[in-house]
């Protein structure tokens, strides 16, 4: 089994703690994942309009690169990376017409017929390493921390790319492998509002405060998910949420891979608490676990 | 078979007896030239005079490229008009200038990170990856791989990538999300060069040295000698020798390093 890993645009700028977190882990787990030399953005998001073809090619492209790599598996990290390179691998895999138009146009590229298997890291965690060979490398338990698994939409909408039929298991056993306590919240997939922050900062934040809110309720400390667009729309609202009393407190919030780090007993310059919020880093002390910057760099 | 006609070669404009034409099409318009002319030859050979979209004539400056398509071939061909050998049948047309968006900025007060480039051409996120501009490219430049590498914010990557840039702008000319990739990429080599590239200390030295006369004896001795003794000076000079491993050889006067 070969494996080419698929970082996305954000995770080199943005959201580095998803990416630092997530490598050095896989490292420690002795696995190899190697990037695509060549790739582009991945689509960013996945065209529903039935003739919008050329919205597809970009993620076509780079399952193309993963194929020319000679792998057979795509890991990526973000969910929504995930979710517009799975659903653009389908229509390659199963529509014929659109298969060969998309393959029609990119003429200077191979043909491509969904040769590729798309990959979560999460998913790739619990299928290729497994949650006993995980736990049994796990060497800081993260005992007493207790931890509510958001999805949003990409990771479990449309039905035939989620990572599992009904959302919530996963990442509970997730979670539960890295000696944490997950807490189940009824708003574990309701959308975070995606890119509607721009044109509806109101509707975002009022969605974000019933999410936050739901987790509180249920006993959660932190909250993890592994999308940059979810984590900012969750973090960047906190305050106005708090002011207004649509939250009672701050919650928490880490890219699942930064708790995975931490429990495999890696330093700060692998989960970079120096790219987290004051709350999170907050809460990270309360826990013992170092937040030292200056150790940090990259 | 027959002797073969004779070639017109190199860039006469009166034909040898018996040489070969072809026919190519200038704006749509049928001219007979010699087969073996780049196109700018063939073009000044049927008469069209370069104001403008002539620069250098050696395949650099990119003020002449040149969009052809191929008879009975649906697709598009891009070249430059300098260095591009005609076809029969050729369909052309010049463009020397493309309208693309510039935008100002002082480089000593940009900071060399992607969120600078990212708010002068905000409209890289308008990419779709289709790939219409390295097709484009007379050059050869993967610019879909740095206008990605932009993306990612790797300007160094992005600046080396594009480093064979003539800036002729058919890129942008091709572009559906209306990118002007030449000139982004063209900022990204200055924020590069200036702030990112290591400095080149040993030249700083070197010219440190030059500045405070270390060489001046040395320059007027030489200028002092006469033909002969120069010449023998030269003939007799220490050489290093060819693929020597780096770092193993010295010279036996070691005076002037």
């Amino acid at each position: 089994m070969k494996v080419s890993y698929y970082p996305g645009c954000t995770l080199k700028t943005k959201a580095k703690h998803l990416e630092d977190s997530a490598l050095a882990s896989m490292a420690a787990l002795g696995v190899q994942i190697r990037e695509l030399p060549r790739w582009n953005c991945c689509g960013a998001v996945h065209s529903l309009a039935d003739d919008d073809l050329i919205h597809h090619v970009a993620p076509v492209r780079d399952l193309i690169r993963a194929m020319d790599e000679g792998s057979d598996h795509l890991v990526t990290l973000c969910s929504m990376c995930y979710n517009t390179l799975a659903r653009a691998n389908l229509i390659m895999r199963d529509d014929e017409v659109k298969r060969k138009t998309i393959n029609d146009f990119m003429t200077e590229e191979h043909d491509y017929h969904g040769e590729v298997q798309v990959n979560h890291l999460i998913a790739f965690l619990r299928d290729t390493i497994g949650w006993d060979n995980l736990r049994a490398k796990v060497k800081v338990p993260l005992g007493g921390m207790k931890i509510a698994s958001y999805y949003g939409c990409t990771l479990v909408r449309p039905k035939n790319v989620a990572i599992e039929p009904v959302a919530g298991q996963i990442m509970n056993e997730f979670v539960e492998t890295l000696g944490a306590t997950p807490v189940d919240f009824s708003a574990n997939t309701v959308c975070c509002g995606s890119y509607q922050v721009l044109a509806h900062p109101e509707s975002v934040a009022d969605v974000v405060g019933r999410i936050l809110q739901s987790a509180s309720d249920a006993g959660a400390e932190a909250l993890i998910l592994s999308c940059p667009l979810c984590e900012y729309n969750l973090l960047k609202n906190q305050d106005k949420l708090l002011r207004s009393g649509q939250i009672g407190r701050r919650m928490p919030v880490f890219y699942f891979s930064q708790l995975l780090a931490m429990a495999l007993g890696l330093g700060p310059e692998s989960y970079r608490p120096d790219l987290s919020d004051a709350a999170s880093v907050e809460f990270l002390k309360s826990k013992n676990f170092s937040v030292e910057s200056a150790a940090m760099r990259g | 078979m027959s002797a073969p006609k004779q070639v017109a070669t190199g860039d006469r404009a009166i034909l040898p007896e018996g040489a070969r034409t072809i026919p190519i099409f200038v704006m749509g318009k049928r001219y007979e030239v010699p087969e073996t002319l780049t196109i700018m030859k063939a073009m000044e050979y049927a008469g069209f005079k370069f104001l403008r979209g002539a620069g250098c004539r050696g395949g650099i400056c990119g003020a002449c490229p040149t969009v052809y398509r191929k008879e009975g071939d649906y697709k598009l061909y891009f070249g430059l008009a300098c260095q591009t050998v005609v076809e029969p049948n050729m369909y052309l047309a010049q463009i020397p200038f493309y309208p693309a968006n510039r935008q100002l900025y002082d480089i000593e007060k940009i900071e060399p990170l992607a969120d600078a480039v990212h708010a002068l051409y905000p409209e890289v996120f308008r990419c779709v990856a289709c790939n219409n501009c390295s097709k484009a490219c007379p050059m050869k430049v993967e610019v879909l791989d740095y206008i990605s590498a932009i993306k990612q914010g790797d300007l160094a990557r992005a600046a080396k990538l594009s480093f064979d840039c003539i800036q002729c702008g058919m890129c942008a000319s091709r572009c559906m999300g209306e990118l002007p990739q030449y000139h982004i990429a063209q900022l990204v080599r200055r924020l590069y060069g200036k702030y990112i590239q290591p400095r080149a200390e040993h030249l700083t030295k070197r010219v440190a040295e030059i500045e405070s006369g270390k060489y001046d004896a040395m320059l007027e001795g030489l200028q002092k000698m006469g033909h002969a003794e120069l010449e023998k000076l030269y003939k007799e000079r220490e050489r290093e020798p060819d693929m020597i491993a780096l770092g193993t050889w010295m010279p036996k006067d070691v005076s002037h390093l």
